[in-house]
């Protein structure tokens, strides 16, 4: 391994630690929006209203959107490697490319909740 | 069950081997290298193992006891039997030699791999470095710095088991001790060296090496420590 690809390798350590830090924060509070929108019995509509036109969710959400597509697509990387004999570079296109699909279809799924 | 003797298990072979069974009396504070050494002396000349100092500094007699790695000469029969049976095996994660005796090269080439030798810093031999022993320098240096490099933590980890390039808990605990030395000229390049998928980066934090170590150091801290130190350095573009 270079020592460049020791850096990299270091930094991406670093990036999923620190998504996992901000996901530790966004699920908890997806949780309980969850439960509050189970317990108040809201319907589509009513939660579509509170979502359409707010920033605040919309930056919630695509905050939470990139935390995921950091740190799932990394996750998934290292027990790859560590479990398969898939470690060359085609796994680390695989992996980039699952962080944008991630992104992708996220993003566009808090679209539908915003627009 | 007798008391008075202690039905005693042990691999003959290399890799491929087979366990036989001695019989051998019980001893008042009897530890497991009491065992297998009577055994050597009074039933078969032909068993293979390792020791020196017998009292815990040199770390060459490390062995699987009833499943666990212990260093052997510090470890009380009484304390570890199975009723009146002990079952002694080489250490895990190593090539064995022959019955107990495994090959600790690749274990200290690790040690190479990771840098663990201490570099002078430039213009340190020009004068005495002070450094107080109660300030957090030398109490960080001082953490991990009693390794006797026996091997146990080597065997317990599950992580050199599925990944035989991984560096290990001794090296890196090692090289975090140097880290952590400020008279030591090297660090960056020593970050550079525990960095990636076989170094810190592939500790899975179960915490075994922490668990087994007979002088109870913690080189899953010490790896956390590389892993924050990394982190940094990556950051800063110093590795």
């Amino acid at each position: 391994m270079s020592r460049v690809s020791r850096r990299i390798e270091a930094l991406l350590w670093t990036a999923q630690r620190a998504s996992a830090a901000v996901l530790a924060v966004c699920v908890a509070i997806h949780l309980a929006v969850i439960v509050y929108a189970v317990h108040g019995g809201l319907s589509a509509a009513e939660i579509l209203a509170r979502t359409r036109g707010s920033v605040g969710w919309l930056l919630f959400y695509g905050v939470f959107v990139l935390a995921v597509a950091v740190h799932a697509p990394l996750g998934l990387r290292t027990i790859l490697r560590e479990m398969t004999p898939w470690r060359d570079r085609s796994l680390d296109v695989a992996t980039a490319a699952f962080a944008l699909f991630l992104v992708a279809f996220g993003w566009r799924a808090i679209g539908g909740l915003f627009a | 069950m007798s008391d008075a003797t202690l039905t005693v298990r042990i691999w003959r072979g290399t890799e491929r081997g087979r366990f036989e069974t001695y019989t051998v009396p019980r001893r008042e504070s009897q530890t497991v290298l009491d065992v297998v050494t009577w055994i050597q002396r009074r039933i078969d000349p032909t068993l293979s193992y390792r020791y020196a100092c017998r009292v815990g500094m040199c770390g060459s007699c490390a062995m699987s006891v009833n499943g666990v790695p212990r260093w052997t000469c510090r470890t009380h029969v009484a304390k570890v039997a199975d009723g009146d049976g002990v079952t002694i095996a080489p250490l895990r994660n190593l090539p064995v030699i022959k019955d107990l005796a495994v090959d600790m090269t690749v274990f200290f080439d690790k040690w190479a791999r990771a840098q663990g030798r201490f570099v002078s810093a430039p213009g340190a031999a020009t004068d005495f470095a002070v450094v107080p022993p109660d300030s957090r320098e030398r109490q960080a240096a001082d953490a991990a710095i009693e390794c006797i490099g026996c091997g146990v933590c080597y065997a317990a980890c599950d992580v050199v088991s599925w990944n035989p390039d991984y560096l290990g808990p001794a090296a890196l605990n090692r090289a975090w001790t140097l880290v952590n030395d400020v008279r030591d000229g090297a660090r960056d390049e020593r970050l550079a060296a525990v960095a990636g998928d076989a170094g810190c980066h592939a500790c899975h934090t179960q915490q075994s090496c922490r668990e087994f170590c007979p002088k109870h150091l913690d080189p899953t801290g010490s790896i956390a420590g590389l892993k924050r130190a990394t982190a940094l350095a990556a950051l800063k573009g110093k590795i």
